[in-house]
């Protein structure tokens, strides 16, 4: 493969792959006079359209991707994207439109928000949602924003959050930002919250209980109803991680479990593509009660026509300056209606039955700490293979030469060397089998040649990269061929 | 529709391994009381060719594409070249996760790091990262990065930056110990610095400025920014309309410590307000406390060069609570249009897109001054948009030429009751001069 340079590395001087129409003013030069001009921008490319596209060509045929085969990375519910879906948000109507346009000229995004927002509300059994936040981390932090703003109403804000050892590194990082110091709650064998040191943990000046369910070893809260009286017997909220909802679409509700604040992420369980790190979307769902501090402008009917209503005086505010990510929650709405009821529950039982399937075929040649029932996801770990000085990044790296993205590493940070992984629905048997295999293939390679793991990936692109040397000298940008020194 | 790859036989077959009858058995671990015993209520499934008709149906409804608009204010109408749609619709880019496997993501990381490259070229910093939110979350998390690193409890806040990210910040600080002051506006519509200059202290972290500000009014940066030095606190400058960068001097030569904004304009179309795209840059000896995820140059063991995210420490995942920001996702696939968007234009092209906005925005606010009852409202030099003052009743003016299908800009009174009978008009390069003289023309008919 022709190894692609740097844009910047090509640039030549006077090339050009864009023109705009001749000015069709009278140009004036007088209007400069009080403007701090620039000089040319320095560095900057020079080249022509065919080198754009080439260079972008290339490029995009080094990563791998959804549409190129299975990406069993945990918890970032890596599904098929429709295609449909792309092609419903780039209708001219949607993309063409000013958000400050008055609403009876948008009346089409307002259906499509408020329909999305009671689609939502039901899938979830909440009572209202926001869609503004940009991501499920801004959700995270709205959520908690309005855990906080209800608190301070009653007269004490309180302290704490509780968190449980299983949590991803987001919800600890959100609930700081909201101003709240946080208390971890210890897993037990079975991988769930224990509820006796939950009901220890829990007194007045805690705030919430932050959980995840099915957690992100893939186990169910069993105790969900008793954990949540416990919190809400001393006046907590429970605010639940609901990034991941395959698990549940259409089998069980959050709402019916007493969850008070939930975020979802379309960008996982309804489908809209993660476009390399984002753009995503992260709705707010809560329950009635914390409904008057949704950020604003809240969309509402009157009759016959959709309108903004600024006025909720006990709002948190804004988190973004617009109505969020609306084209992507065009997609998840084109997703939701192209599923329908049955379909989303469908989602859910072949999320399981690929997990399961895959835990199955694997549990014999992978560790597994937990034995308790899977959902959506299991978390094998590297114990076996550690026996032969193989770790799981190694396995992770030599999935690549058989053309498998690798499971999630960096947590659950509970199980030690963990591979989680998570096949989502959309996956084929022969494409589950393709891993099963591969992973079987690796488990043997780690007892009889540890070295062509530990020196994997041997097929792609690039190899294993020295990030020590990434993150000691960082190279940031290009400069000419200068480093920049810290 | 369904999305499914299983066949009956291949279910069966993965039940017999699991040891199961029926798909039910794996679901038995949620107790009774808690499984929905009913169908969800949602419409029944619709295959593709009823969704495009559903969608077209509801598109239907939106009718502001007929209308001839001047609308700006944090969104901006720009041309976007066809290279942007088409490269960056492959799966290769829209399919996959953020890269964690530098090995099989060198597409992604690689643009990263031009993509940073070109936001410190245009603002003149030393690092900039892969994207935030939006403009509004960019300047929210300048204001949190400006306190860790001061410590101060003041952060000052001009008046015309964005309102809504000055909404923003709010609910960000919110619940920590960061109180924020507002900085008037002068009758150029700039920073009043006398009040900058009575409101700055010691007890100030930052001042967040943002040029050209909210009436379309390019700053003062460097004033500003030694005023701002001088008490040692951080100058942070918002740049809400970045296709100014390709002719105004960049904010870091200008002594700007941050600079952080909203990259809509570089090729992301209006899309109702999102996705945008933020971008924030520095110093680089602010580099710990910056957020966000960051691309960095490398080699692998071959000694080939390659990207990596790096300096994930700062990150959620490594140090949860403490992490510089609980970002992760961003708006990486809005950052790849970017730079496509750059990377096209490139270095002329981009200049001549702000010229050609700087110079129809000052055909247009001529040709509009020359109507009775029209006034300019703020002295200050422009890029792209300006503040009008009208003598007439305002909102019959523009209800009258709502029947001509012209949205003539924002009435900006509803963010400023003292700016009642003002409108901000936006005019950029995708205005052709007929279309300007037919704002004047209708403007001249109903005011």
């Amino acid at each position: 493969m022709i190894r692609e340079p740097l844009i910047f590395e090509i640039s030549g001087k006077g090339k050009r792959a864009f023109s705009l129409p001749a000015l069709d003013v009278p140009e004036k030069q007088e209007i400069f006079k009080n403007l701090p001009l620039r000089s040319e921008i320095k560095g900057f490319p020079e080249v022509s359209e065919v080198e754009i596209v080439r260079h972008f060509t290339r490029l995009s045929r080094t990563n791998y991707c959804v549409d190129e085969g299975f990406y069993p990375l945990g918890s970032c519910t890596m599904k098929y994207n429709p295609k449909i879906n792309e092609k419903i948000a780039s209708i001219l109507e949607f993309t063409c439109t000013h958000p400050y346009a008055p609403f009876d000229l948008v009346q089409g995004n307002l259906e499509v928000l408020k329909t999305t927002e009671e689609l939502l509300a039901e899938i979830t059994g909440m009572d209202a949602f926001s869609l503004q936040p940009a991501a499920g981390a801004q959700g995270e932090l709205l959520g908690m924003m309005l855990i906080r703003a209800c608190l301070e109403e009653r007269g004490n804000p309180r302290e704490i959050v509780l968190i449980p050892d299983s949590a991803h590194g987001t919800n600890p990082s959100s609930a700081h930002i909201c101003g709240y110091r946080v208390q971890e709650i210890k897993s037990n064998e079975e991988g769930t919250i224990e509820v006796e040191d939950l009901a220890e943990h829990m007194t007045e000046d805690v705030a919430a209980l932050m959980i995840t369910n099915p957690n992100t070893l893939g186990v169910f809260e069993v105790d969900i109803k008793k954990v949540a009286e416990i919190v809400h017997s001393k006046g907590g909220f429970i605010y639940m991680d609901g990034a991941n909802l395959n698990a549940l679409v259409g089998v069980s509700r959050p709402g019916d479990m007493d969850v008070d604040v939930i975020h979802l992420n379309l960008h996982k369980t309804f489908s809209t593509p993660h476009g390399g790190g984002g753009p995503g979307s992260g709705p707010v769902g809560v329950k009635r009660e914390l409904d008057p501090y949704l950020p604003v402008p809240v969309i509402g009917k009157n009759q016959n026509e959709y309108v903004l209503d600024f006025d909720q005086p006990k709002s948190v505010g804004r988190v973004h300056s617009f109505f969020g990510n609306f084209l992507v929650v065009v997609k998840a709405l084109s997703y939701i209606l192209s599923l329908g009821s049955r379909g989303l529950k469908e989602v859910a039982e072949v999320a399981v039955l690929n997990s399961n399937y895959i835990r199955k075929s694997l549990e014999k040649d992978y560790h597994l700490k937990y034995t308790t029932p899977t959902f959506h996801e299991c978390v094998f770990s590297d114990k076996f293979q550690k026996e032969h000085g193989v770790h799981n990044i190694d396995i992770a790296k030599r999935l690549i030469d058989y053309g498998v993205h690798p499971p999630t590493m960096s947590f659950p940070l509970i199980v030690q060397g963990a591979l989680m992984t998570e096949p989502t629905e959309t996956e084929s048997k022969r494409d589950l089998d393709l891993f099963i295999d591969a992973m079987k293939q690796i488990a043997k390679e780690a007892k009889e040649d540890p070295e062509v793991l530990k020196s994997a990936p041997h097929t792609s692109y690039v190899r294993r990269m020295d990030e020590t040397t990434a993150a000691r000298n960082p190279v940031l940008k290009w400069d000419g061929g200068h480093k920049i020194e810290e | 529709m369904s999305y499914i790859s299983l066949s009956d036989k291949d279910k069966k077959e993965m039940m017999a391994r699991i040891g199961i009858s029926s798909v039910d058995e794996l679901f038995l671990a949620i107790p009774e009381n808690i499984r929905l015993r009913r169908e969800l209520s949602i419409p029944s499934s619709l295959t593709e060719i009823e969704l495009i008709h559903r969608f077209k149906k509801i598109a239907e409804g939106n009718t502001y594409k007929d209308f001839l608009s001047f609308l700006g204010g944090g969104a901006y109408p720009h041309v976007i070249p066809y290279s942007v749609d088409y490269l960056s619709s492959r799966g290769e880019f829209v399919s996959p996760y953020t890269p964690y496997q530098p090995e099989v993501s060198q597409g992604t990381l690689q643009i990263i790091f031009e993509f940073q490259t070109l936001i410190c070229q245009l603002t003149g910093m030393d690092i900039a990262n892969a994207s935030l939110y939006d403009g509004a979350s960019g300047a929210a998390e300048a204001v949190l990065m400006a306190h860790r690193l001061k410590g101060r409890p003041k952060v000052l806040v001009s008046q015309t930056l964005h309102p809504q990210y000055q909404k923003v910040i709010k609910t960000y600080v919110k619940n920590l110990e960061i109180e924020i002051g507002e900085i008037k506006y002068s009758e150029s519509g700039g920073v009043d610095f006398k009040d900058l200059k009575e409101k700055l202290d010691d007890r100030t972290s930052a001042v967040v400025i943002q040029s050209p500000n909210f009436m379309g009014v390019v700053e003062d940066i460097e004033k500003i920014s030694e005023m701002t030095h001088s008490l040692e606190a951080l100058s942070i400058v918002v740049v809400a309309e970045a296709a100014s960068l390709g002719i105004l001097e960049a904010p870091g030569n200008l002594g700007a410590d941050i600079v952080t904004g909203e990259g809509q304009s570089f090729g992301i179309p209006l899309s109702f307000g999102g996705p945008y795209l933020g971008f924030m840059s520095c110093s680089k000896e602010f580099i710990r406390q910056f957020p966000g995820r960051i691309a960095g140059e490398t080699k692998d063991i071959d000694g080939k060069r390659g990207f990596v995210l790096t300096l994930s420490t700062r990150e959620q995942h490594i140090r949860r609570e403490r992490a510089t920001s609980n970002i992760c996702t961003n708006q990486a696939l809005c950052a790849l249009r970017a730079t496509i968007f750059l990377e096209t234009l490139g270095k002329e092209g981009l200049r001549e897109l702000a010229f050609q906005n700087i110079q129809k925005a000052s055909y247009a606010l001529e040709k509009l001054t020359q109507i009775k009852g029209i006034e300019r409202k703020f002295s200050g030099s422009i890029f792209n948009e300006f503040v009008l003052d009208f003598s007439g009743d305002l909102n019959k003016i523009e209800h009258a030429l709502r029947k001509k299908n012209v949205l003539a800009g924002m009435n900006i009174g509803e963010f400023y009751p003292e700016l009642e009978n003002c409108l901000l008009v936006c005019v950029t390069d995708i205005h052709r001069k007929e279309e300007i003289d037919l704002l004047a023309a209708s403007l001249e008919e109903v005011v």
